[in-house]
């Protein structure tokens, strides 16, 4: 390590309070609003810090009493986590033998990267014939028919993951089972699922959280408290139907709590992630 | 074990992977190149078959040339800043100091903020009347008067990629933080004892381990933005005076504002050419880089 001067030393560290306050700022304004008495938030000059703290907004959102803003909030809320849920379970459920498939027999690999390539296409190429597909299906504002339509982004890249993953297990574990009379079946029951449950894990959380920021298919195909979405319903709040700015940010605080705290928590595996992608290309 | 018999076990084990990805993309897929040839409405049966017409009228549509435009610039413009930021925030994660392992942790939550809740708080930060933005302009005395950042279409565009980059940058610091550690660390005090200055350290010691990730980073970063929608629908729907309106977008209200399905989908299909031709693009230069860094 070279030695640094004081001025150098000194540079590296404002420049590192400047990126933190770009990065936080923003964030924690948007906690500061959802606990900000509404008039602090409409008062010029602006109030920066509230008067008083009020989490009210928290209580009035996650309320379930039948028609109120809580209601739709914790509707949409439900839907979002079902959607995302269906839809994670059905491509991990397709991506496992799939994976496997794929890092075990490279000569099919091809299929694989095809799938993967659709990442590229743009859902405006798809949405069209979808939306018909699902009219005429009656599942348009369904909760099944969006999880289905999910699927288009989340099985790729489940695929691709457990595809990494299970190059990471050595085959030679399974071949010895074999050799020891163990049938296939048995042998991915017993010795291989076992190994890859921690990258199954992870390919479910990360499936989940791809569902949970979907918002294109979701604005096209939900109409109604029925189906629609957490990030729907915000950007509706958003829209302007709500006076009241901190309600909308308390409803983006509780949309970005689980994947915020699943990037604190994972923040190893994301990044290992990241640079495996970056370093295979 | 026969070698036809792995072959057909791995296409049985990925039958049902593809049999979906037939369903919900294939033929989807199929199906909009069909109705980009015909006048079909969303709703109501058919269409007629009208060949090349719903091509031609958009080529020659000034609607389409400015979403081109607006999409392109949007792109260039987020996706290089993007790059720019990261790659400096990496370089300065890189140093050692002190609160270094937070401030890598916090790069983390811009990232992690879903696009919408990411567009809904900078929709409030650039509110005309309350937003925050205005509020600390005016108190330092920058501006005189609130303005209307998402309102004008002089100022509407760079502030989505304000809020664009903000959510960005870190993946491209992440990916860039993680290239700079595989650097060896005696590549580059050998560099130094070579009598090399920080400029040419950095161009020709450290550069090379960065460009196949980097390029990497660039690649998802320009299909991402090219194919932009969320932060664009949430922020402006387009506006102000469709000065934010990209290809995304406008393909949205001809498909489903206007319901003409037909024509709508031949818009969804240029935009799929646009980006399938910058994705292998890219994918030949990252070959390229890939091959002159080993």
């Amino acid at each position: 390590m070279e030695r640094r001067s004081l001025l150098a030393s000194i540079l590296i560290h404002a420049a590192a309070l400047l990126l933190a306050a770009v990065i936080v700022a923003p964030i924690f304004w948007l906690f500061v609003m959802s606990i900000s008495p509404a008039a602090d938030l409409v008062a010029r000059p602006l109030r920066w810090w509230p008067g008083t703290m009020d989490f009210s907004r928290y209580a009035t959102l996650l309320s379930t009493i039948p028609n109120s803003a809580g209601a739709n909030f914790v509707a949409s809320l439900v839907n979002s986590i079902l959607v995302a849920g269906m839809a994670t379970v059905a491509a991990v459920v397709l991506a496992v033998p799939a994976g496997w498939a794929v890092s075990r027999t490279p000569s099919v690999g091809w299929s694989l990267s095809l799938v993967i390539a659709t990442y590229m296409l743009p859902p405006v190429a798809l949405a069209v014939p979808l939306y018909m597909a699902l009219a005429a299906f009656g599942l348009l504002n369904s909760v099944f028919g969006l999880a289905l339509v999910y699927l288009t982004i989340l099985a790729p890249f489940t695929t691709w993951l457990m595809k990494s993953g299970f190059d990471g297990i050595p085959r030679e574990i399974e071949q010895a089972a074999m050799m020891d009379g163990a049938s296939l079946l048995a042998t991915l029951r017993i010795i291989t699922l076992p190994l890859a449950m921690p990258i199954v894990a992870t390919a479910a959380l990360f499936a989940f959280l791809l569902g949970w920021d979907e918002f294109f298919y979701a604005l096209l195909f939900t109409s109604d408290q029925r189906a629609r979405t957490l990030t729907v319903a915000i950007a509706d709040l958003a829209g302007g139907r709500v006076s009241d700015y901190g309600l909308i940010a308390t409803a983006g605080v509780l949309a970005a709590l689980p994947p915020v705290l699943v990037g604190l928590i994972m923040q190893r595996a994301l990044i290992s992630g990241l640079t495996s992608g970056g370093v295979k290309g | 074990m026969s070698s036809t018999w792995m072959t057909t076990r791995a296409w049985l084990l990925m039958l049902p992977l593809l049999a979906v990805m037939l369903a919900v993309i294939g033929w989807p897929m199929v199906d909009t190149v069909r109705l980009s040839f015909t006048d079909a409405k969303l709703i109501g049966s058919g269409g007629a078959f009208v060949g090349f017409d719903n091509y031609l009228k958009m080529l020659s549509n000034s609607n389409f040339q400015r979403a081109l435009y607006a999409t392109t610039w949007f792109a260039v413009v987020s996706v290089t800043a993007e790059m720019v930021i990261g790659i400096l925030a990496a370089l300065l994660l890189n140093q050692r100091f002190y609160g270094r392992t937070v401030l890598r942790a916090l790069l983390i939550l811009p990232w992690a903020l879903p696009t919408v809740v990411n567009a809904t708080l900078w929709r409030l930060i650039y509110n005309p009347e309350y937003g925050v933005l205005n509020a600390a302009l005016t108190q330092v005395g920058l501006i005189d008067g609130y303005r209307s950042w998402l309102g004008e279409p002089g100022t509407a565009m760079t502030a989505l990629i304000v809020a664009d980059c903000w959510k960005n940058f870190p993946l491209v610091a992440l990916i860039a933080l993680a290239a700079l550690q595989a650097v060896p660390r005696d590549i580059t005090s050998a560099s130094l004892v070579d009598g090399a200055g920080p400029f040419a350290r950095f161009r020709f010691v450290i550069l090379p381990y960065l460009a196949g990730p980097l390029m990497v980073a660039l690649v998802l970063r320009t299909i991402e933005a090219f194919k932009v929608f969320d932060i664009i629908w949430v922020m402006t729907r387009g506006g102000p005076a469709n000065s934010t309106r990209t290809l995304s977008i406008l393909v949205y209200q001809e498909a489903f504002s206007f319901q003409r399905a037909g024509s709508g989908a031949s818009l969804a299909l240029v935009v799929t050419l646009i980006v399938t031709v910058l994705a292998v693009g890219y994918g030949m230069l990252v070959r390229r880089t890939a091959g002159s860094a080993a």
